[in-house]
């Protein structure tokens, strides 16, 4: 516990130096809360911009924070200096993670405050499960890639995905209908209800298996790559 | 504290490590020299636990480094340039961040800071310091929670005669503190002023071993007296009963400005071992 402590302590001490991975987590609340008390269209939906910006928050900056942390500890060998202190992998994995996750929760309590209140703690729990997903998945592509180079380069297409289709569903049916097996469209038709209403058996099954998948993934690449 | 019997290691076919033995009692400060790609390097991780070897045994602290747990590896303090700093973070938050991972008292890393020299530099950041700042940055980490034994890949290599003299001090009065230290390095003078005992490393395997000036002694081949004389002449005389009579009376003369003999210095010796230079291929 004690070395997870450290290994979170030196991420937040981080977090206003590294700019770029700042921007991520301060960007899509920042946004949304802007653009939200600026627009106000007649015909609008309601919240429009903040679950807007809610999926593409989870589909990019626990997964570019993630992959660009651990890649960047690899590429710049602290990592080493870190398990000849007596860091086990899982440690270091898990104060990373920790790490990305609560500062996220921190900009999804942020978003939340446009909503009714009714609806803040279930919007800001959709988002944490959202987060989990996505911030083991940027574990993976971190302990996968050999630099940050590499890493970006993994990332960039993986945000797209996720966090673009998803938008771009709601103009189109037919992209809506093939998205339904990413966790982003899942949550992003949670938040259009705001409930678990319309969340069906097989709702939750793509979920599921979302998650089952990533974390397949994650344990292929650590038992494949480790932490080298 | 560290010994290593008959120890080697291949990467693919490439046998780096042909079969070396050494042992190094505690409080000493061993040096190895060698070439770049002799293997000083991969002879430290293997030491270290970072890398696995073929044969031989090898052990530290009296148990083979694999077999080390990760708190017995907590009393190694390693500095080498593949271990990386904290670029965004300061000297002081570098230092704190393995402070707290070996519980070391945080007012500790200004007292480090200051014996090392960074204490003006506490604040800057790890990525606008000179190399030689870096390079005691580096060793004040390595040596920030007294480690029982401690290596340094070329801890001077590249850097300015002040700095290195100041990390000579520092590496020797770590000594004085009761750590044994195992250092690399290209520099025969550093070798000879700081090690207890050394090894010339070429293609695998120790060429010579021992203290430094027995090995000088050793290759002393021509055992002659060299004297420069105060009318500007030079004189060499054999170190026989013959000369004896000769240098007695050029002493008594006063006319002798200096005096030596010609044992050879450690890089000259080491030419003659390998028949390359040292440093020829930096
Ligand atoms: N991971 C590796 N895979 C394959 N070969 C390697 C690897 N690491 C080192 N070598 C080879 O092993 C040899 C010894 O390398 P090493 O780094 O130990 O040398 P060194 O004595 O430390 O050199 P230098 O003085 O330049 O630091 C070199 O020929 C190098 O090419
Ligand atoms: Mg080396």
């Amino acid at each position: 516990m004690h070395n997870i402590m450290v290994i979170i302590k030196k991420q937040i001490r981080d977090t206003f130096k590294n700019l770029t991975i700042l921007i991520q987590f301060v960007l899509f609340p920042l946004m949304s809360i802007i653009m939200e008390k600026m627009i106000k269209l007649d015909n609008m939906p309601e919240h429009f911009f903040t679950k807007l910006f809610a999926v593409m928050y989870i589909g990019m900056a626990p997964l570019m924070a993630a992959a660009s942390i651990i890649a960047e500890e690899k590429e710049k060998n602290t990592l080493r200096v870190l398990r000849m202190a007596d860091i086990k992998p899982w440690q270091y994995l898990a104060g990373t993670g920790i790490y990305v996750w609560t500062i996220c929760m921190v900009g999804a309590a942020v978003m939340s405050t446009e909503l009714d209140a009714s609806e803040r703690l279930f919007f800001t729990g959709v988002m944490g499960v959202g987060f989990l997903l996505s911030v083991v998945a940027g574990a993976c592509i971190g302990i996968f890639a050999k630099n940050q180079m590499k890493a970006t380069s993994l990332v960039m297409p993986c945000m797209m995905v996720l966090s673009f289709v998803p938008m771009f569903s709601q103009f189109n049916g037919k992209v809506k209908d093939a998205a339904v097996i990413l966790y982003t469209q899942q949550l992003r038709n949670i938040f259009d209800e705001m409930s678990l209403k319309a969340f069906s058996g097989t709702d939750a099954v793509i979920l599921g298996a979302n998650a089952l998948l990533c974390i397949l993934l994650f344990v292929l690449a650590f038992r494949k790559k480790g932490l080298e | 504290m560290i010994r290593c019997n008959g120890l080697k290691k291949r990467y693919g076919t490439h046998e780096v490590l042909k079969g070396i033995s050494f042992d190094i009692p505690a409080g000493h400060i061993f040096g190895l020299l060698g070439p770049s790609g002799a293997g000083k390097t991969t002879l430290i991780r293997i030491l270290t636990g970072q890398l696995s070897y073929e044969e031989g045994e090898v052990s530290v602290m009296g148990k083979r480094p694999e077999r080390l747990s990760g708190k017995e590896k907590k009393g190694f303090g390693i500095m080498m340039d593949s271990f990386g700093l904290y670029e965004r973070f300061s000297c002081e938050e570098n230092l704190a961040v393995f402070a707290d991972l070996y519980d070391v008292p945080r007012k500790r890393t200004g007292e480090i800071l200051k014996e090392v020299g960074l204490e003006e530099a506490a604040k800057r950041k790890a990525s606008d310091l000179s190399k030689g700042m870096r390079s005691r940055l580096q060793l004040a980490r390595a040596f920030m929670h007294t480690p029982e034994i401690i290596f340094l890949d070329e801890p001077t290599s590249g850097l300015d005669p002040q700095t290195m003299k100041a990390i000579h001090r520092i590496i020797l009065k770590k000594k004085e503190e009761g750590c044994t230290i195992f250092l690399t390095t290209h520099n025969m003078e550093e070798a000879a002023k700081l090690c207890d005992e050394i090894a010339l490393l070429n293609e695998g395997t120790f060429v010579e071993e021992g203290k430094p000036e027995e090995i000088c002694r050793r290759y002393d081949h021509h055992r002659r007296i060299k004297m420069h004389l105060s009318d500007g002449s030079d004189s060499e005389f054999d170190r026989d009963a013959d000369s004896a009579e000769q240098i007695y009376e050029l002493l008594m003369s006063g006319k002798v400005v200096t005096i030596h003999s010609t044992e050879p210095t450690l890089e000259t010796v080491f030419l003659e071992l390998t028949g390359r230079e040292l440093e020829e291929d930096r």
